[in-house]
């Protein structure tokens, strides 16, 4: 698995440029599909399952965006002024390294910080690539860049960019090469989707949601964790498993959808936190609220230093996670 | 009317926090059924009573939105026998220091909100008010109880009982936005017995503090001609200025703006003054902060009026009410509701000029 | 391809405008404007309606096989004030309506209600301010809406407020109020009359814009459209830096657009990023036509494609604007040589627009 997470946590995608990520995806998950298609916004929707009176519909969304640059403006000496793609954090950017979509390398610097000034802006900074004096240079605005920085291995935790999500689309691929390999029986139709334009807004879920009407949902998403130095305060940590959220800015995680995910895992020995995010969102809070309504949840990826160069997970709790997709999506749902 | 007065006390005393409205939809659902023809629960969870018009098929439907759910607040941590918290819904946290509440874990507990000591606070915060996150929740037991018994997500809900003020006011928490409900229920027992066209759809919504959830999933699946949401509004009151609240004790609200359609308001208006109970207008200049905001661009739009109650203290566990302003409301509704005929969806007709 | 001759800013255009202009059609009421566009556009229309929120929805049908389903919208409505207390002898409390910078409303001339009545809001004389006060922006709580004692009581609670610019043209330039977005009405309405034949042209006129694109979520569930095109004007924030010139660093980098440099179309804004290969196809129409056109500067600001691109499962937008130089504010400011080559490239975009382009791979 750490292969798979590799190749997607490197491969540059920011929102609404996702089509790197969607072939690499596609290649991954087409022999196990029972059905394949990207849909108006290029999310794209894998099924597999059986249909039937007792089968649900079930939606499991991770996201191919990643937060990225993109240019607004190119100075007279070719220093390049650029906006955020999705809530990129400001502090980690200087100094960063930077990929464009057409393979120029380069970093992010800032202007002289004034006195006074509490933090950097993204107004204040600029992406450099190396230009000479007046050329023709291969940029023009609206194009866009991602960090550029390999996957590392800690022992069990790997730090990359990009975890947020290529995590949650590498369980949800894995998840679909074990139910094949292992000839597991899908008890429900259950549809993979892997979204576009989360990072800016969460924007492609409900749209996916709209084509698929699902019974119930989950998004498989990175949230973060209280156990580094003076964090923001949350219950979650590294590696104690992965995360049932109970609630987040955009959703109240449907208490049927949490019972469901806490037993599974309570039955089956998989360890798991109870999350609450007061500061985040995922594509479950938008495709809950599509057509008459999805009950929906979320399955988290315990994740350090978000929306920074080099996230944190731990491989132990992505395994478990996997292991929990599988019991969840192998079994007759009853939401009670 | 003592029955509006009792069944409100009764229903605010029942939890239901945004997203976990379960027990208090129960109430409103055995109070609903003997005025209803069907009553179904939506997917998520927002209450539908359907009671049948006698107008010829196909017949306009009215949906009247009530959100069931209440602020309150969860936890987040457990540290040493205390309860760290996050809110559900929008809350002051200068309310709540020393507010009596009620744990919901594996067993419902007594517990009250606490501030730390100074000395206990970072430095930073000074003599300020302080946040949320420094607040915590004390239930008096030793930790390895809490421990077994609280966990991260459980629910915490205010303890304030109902209490009867003079002889209309009501104080207690959750009236946002149970007086509606209340209101709600009142104007289905009044219509108990007469004749409609249209068919009628009490609806208690869910998560409204939060999401918008129910409103925008049940006039999804209703599809209703018109929706009216029936919500709370500030009434005036100390230290709030005058000219953004309205009048206390002196009769349901309506709403003016574009999150309201103007003949629907109009309509509402002529009747009100017709039956002589007294109201006034909010102008709502962009979005009314109620379910109709959610139903207004559902599918292919819907037209939509806000009627509200007045409120003083809105959002903190001792919110106040006029019983007389709910049986206004009652009141205009079943009389709005059987004014409605086969003509009335003209009157709301923008192309005039087609 | 020839040029179409009425894709030509004509005298009756400009007119048109002059007339869309100075309609009162504030976010939620936005029926004087509605009024125009309908007597504009019936005739042609195949099929038009409106519905409950007030939008206009007009279709027109091409001829041919597979046509694709193209939805153009537009908002009628403009930022505006309500009038929300009313504190005696002419003088009111006033809510804005949509995001007006509140550094405009000082000192103005206003207009209020169905009818149009004269009011001011009014700022304190210098003389009776300090200099101290004079340091600090008035905050739209302290700024009173005053009809004089006489009109106070054909005020009402409610009632909406707008500037009372009247609109003017001289040479190229055009100054009004509303530019947002009635121009953008004025070459939809255009659009309509000259529909290409080989799209079926569905033409929403919108409400609510301006507090949230309200009306365009509804009108686009409603029209179910294939592909979208906002029309919309985007702000010129082209004047001088303040240091420009003293040294090579300095400069105005957040310019949004420029005038006179052509249509705007859209990468991304706050609301929406824009579909690859629509943005494609109209560079490309640009540089087949010859029409100048320039890239919307990444950034801030919504359209009516933030609704319409997430409606239903999902439809493919953007956005293509006129610049205008002082938009919310009471005098808007752009070039008619805008207006037209924003009106030649939609037409052209759409004319060559081929059939099969959500096939491409996005």
């Amino acid at each position: 698995m750490k292969n798979l997470i590799r190749s997607l946590c490197e491969a540059p995608g920011p929102s609404g440029f996702e089509s790197g990520i969607r072939k690499l995806v596609t290649k991954e998950v087409e022999s196990f599909a029972d059905e394949i298609r990207t849909d108006n916004l290029g999310n794209l929707i894998v099924s597999r399952g059986k249909t039937g009176p007792e089968s649900k519909k079930i939606m499991v969304a991770a996201h191919m965006d990643e937060i990225g640059f993109m240019v607004t403006h190119i100075e007279e000496r070719g220093y390049i002024r650029f906006m955020p793609i999705g809530g990129v954090n400001a502090d980690a950017c200087i100094g960063s390294r930077v990929r464009m979509m057409n393979g120029s390398l380069g970093l992010i610097s800032a202007e002289r910080k004034m006195t006074g000034a509490k933090s950097q802006t993204f107004e204040n900074m600029f992406i450099d690539l190396g230009f000479e004096d007046q050329g023709d240079w291969p940029v023009q605005v609206g194009d866009v860049a991602t960090y550029d920085y390999r996957l590392i291995e800690l022992g069990d935790r790997l730090v990359s960019k990009a975890l947020d999500d290529r995590i949650g689309v590498a369980v949800l691929v894995e998840t679909l090469r074990r139910i094949s390999y292992d000839e597991i029986d899908l008890q429900n139709e259950v549809f993979f989707v892997f979204t576009v334009q989360e990072e800016v807004g969460l924007r492609g879920a409900a749209p996916a949601a709209f084509g698929i009407e699902p019974d119930l949902g989950f998004a498989v998403d990175v949230t973060r964790t209280g156990d580094t130095p003076k964090a923001l305060r949350m219950s979650v940590d590294l590696g104690k498993g992965p995360a049932v959220k109970v609630r987040d800015q955009r959703l109240i995680a449907d208490p049927r959808v949490v019972k469901w995910m806490v037993s599974a895992a309570e039955k089956n020995g998989i360890p798991y936190q109870l999350e609450v995010l007061e500061r985040g969102s995922t594509d479950a809070g938008a495709f809950q609220l599509v057509q008459t309504g999805v009950p929906a949840g979320c399955l988290s990826i315990p994740c350090r230093y978000l929306h920074t160069p080099s996230e944190m997970v731990d491989l132990r709790d992505v395994k478990n996670a996997v292991g929990l997709m599988i019991e969840l999506l192998t079994q007759p749902v009853s939401l009670g | 009317m003592n029955d509006t007065l009792s069944f409100l006390k009764n229903i605010i005393s029942i939890s239901g926090l945004s997203g976990y409205e379960a027990p208090v939809r129960e109430k409103i659902r055995s109070a609903w059924e003997p005025y209803t023809d069907e009553i179904h629960v939506s997917r998520m969870g927002s209450l539908h009573g359907l009671r049948h018009g006698t107008g010829t098929q196909p017949r306009n439907s009215i949906l009247l939105a009530a959100h069931m759910d209440a602020i309150g607040l969860m936890v987040t941590g457990v540290v040493e026998g205390y309860l760290r918290l996050t809110e559900i819904g929008g809350i002051d946290p200068r309310v709540l220091p020393g507010t009596a509440v009620t744990v919901h874990g594996r067993q419902e507990l007594k517990g009250v909100i606490v501030s730390p000591n100074r000395n206990l606070l970072p430095d930073v915060l000074e003599s300020k008010a302080v946040p949320l996150e420094y607040l915590l929740v004390d239930v008096g037991m030793p930790p390895e109880f809490v421990n077994e018994n609280i966990r991260v997500g459980d629910l915490i809900s205010f303890d304030q009982p109902p209490v009867s003020v003079g002889k209309d006011l009501l104080l207690g928490h959750s009236l946002d936005n149970r007086a509606s409900i209340a209101a709600l229920s009142g104007s289905l027992s009044l219509l108990d017995g007469r004749q409609c066209e249209w068919d009628v759809w009490a609806v208690a919504t869910v998560q409204e503090e939060e999401t918008f959830a129910g409103a925008y999933t049940s006039a999804f699946k209703l599809r209703p001609s018109i929706a009216v949401a029936i919500d709370v509004t500030h009434g005036a009151g100390p230290g709030v200025p005058e000219h953004k609240t309205c009048a206390f004790g002196e009769g349901p609200v309506l709403g003016w703006g574009p999150n309201i359609h103007q003949e629907l308001h109009k309509a509402m208006k002529r009747l009100a003054e017709e039956l002589e109970i007294p109201h006034e207008m909010e102008p709502l200049p962009r979005h009314s902060g109620t379910d109709a905001y959610a139903m207004q661009v559902t599918a292919s739009g819907i037209p939509t009026m806000v009627v509200s109650i007045p409120l003083r203290y809105m959002h903190t566990p001792v919110e106040l009410v006029s019983v007389r302003d709910i049986e206004r409301c009652s009141r205009l509704l079943a009389e709005f509701i059987c004014s409605l005929d086969g003509e009335f969806m003209e009157k709301l007709a923008l192309d005039k000029e087609l | 391809m020839t040029e179409n001759g009425s894709l030509k800013i004509s005298d009756e255009q400009v007119s048109l405008l002059e007339r869309l202009c100075n309609a009162s059609a504030v976010s939620g009421d936005e029926a004087e404007v509605r009024k125009i566009v309908i007597e504009e556009v019936r005739a042609v229309a195949d099929e038009i309606k409106v519905d409950v929120l007030g939008n206009v929805l007009a279709r027109r049908f091409g001829d041919g096989e597979n046509r694709l389903k193209v939805m153009l919208a537009a908002h009628m409505d403009e930022v505006g004030m309500m009038v929300i207390h009313d504190e005696g002898k002419g003088i009111f409390r006033f809510k804005l309506v949509g995001g007006i910078p509140a550094h405009f409303l000082p000192a103005k001339s206003v207009a209020v209600g169905k009818n149009k009545i004269p009011g001011i809001i009014g700022a304190a004389p210098i003389h009776l301010t300090s200099a101290a006060e004079r340091q600090n922006l008035i905050s739209v709580d302290d700024m009173r809406l005053d009809v004089g004692p006489d009109n106070g009581e054909y005020v009402e609670i409610g009632d909406r407020v707008v500037f009372s610019t009247e609109f003017a043209d001289h040479d190229n330039a055009v100054f009004a109020k509303a530019l947002d977005d009635r121009i953008g009405v004025s070459i939809l309405i255009q659009l309509l009359k000259n529909a290409p034949k080989n799209i079926d042209l569905f033409a929403a006129f919108t409400v609510q814009e301006e507090v949230g694109q309200r009306g365009a979520s509804a009108a686009a569930f409603e029209l179910d459209p294939d592909i979208a095109i906002v029309i919309d004007s985007t702000p010129a924030n082209d004047q001088p830096a303040w240091d420009e010139g003293d040294d090579r660093w300095s400069g105005n980098k957040q310019y949004n657009t420029r005038i006179r440099k052509g249509p705007a179309i859209y990468i991304a804004d706050r609301g929406t990023i824009s579909d690859p290969r629509l943005i494609k196809h109209f560079v490309n129409t640009s540089h087949v036509e010859g029409i100048p056109f320039q890239l919307r500067q990444p950034g801030g600001g919504r359209t009516d494609a933030a609704a319409i691109h997430k409606q239903r499962s999902g439809i493919p937008s953007i956005s293509i604007s006129v610049p205008a130089r002082y938009l919310h504010s009471p005098v808007s400011i752009c070039d008619i040589l805008d207006w037209m080559n924003t009106q030649k490239l939609i037409y052209f975009g759409l004319v060559g627009m081929p059939g099969d382009i959500l096939a491409m791979e996005l």
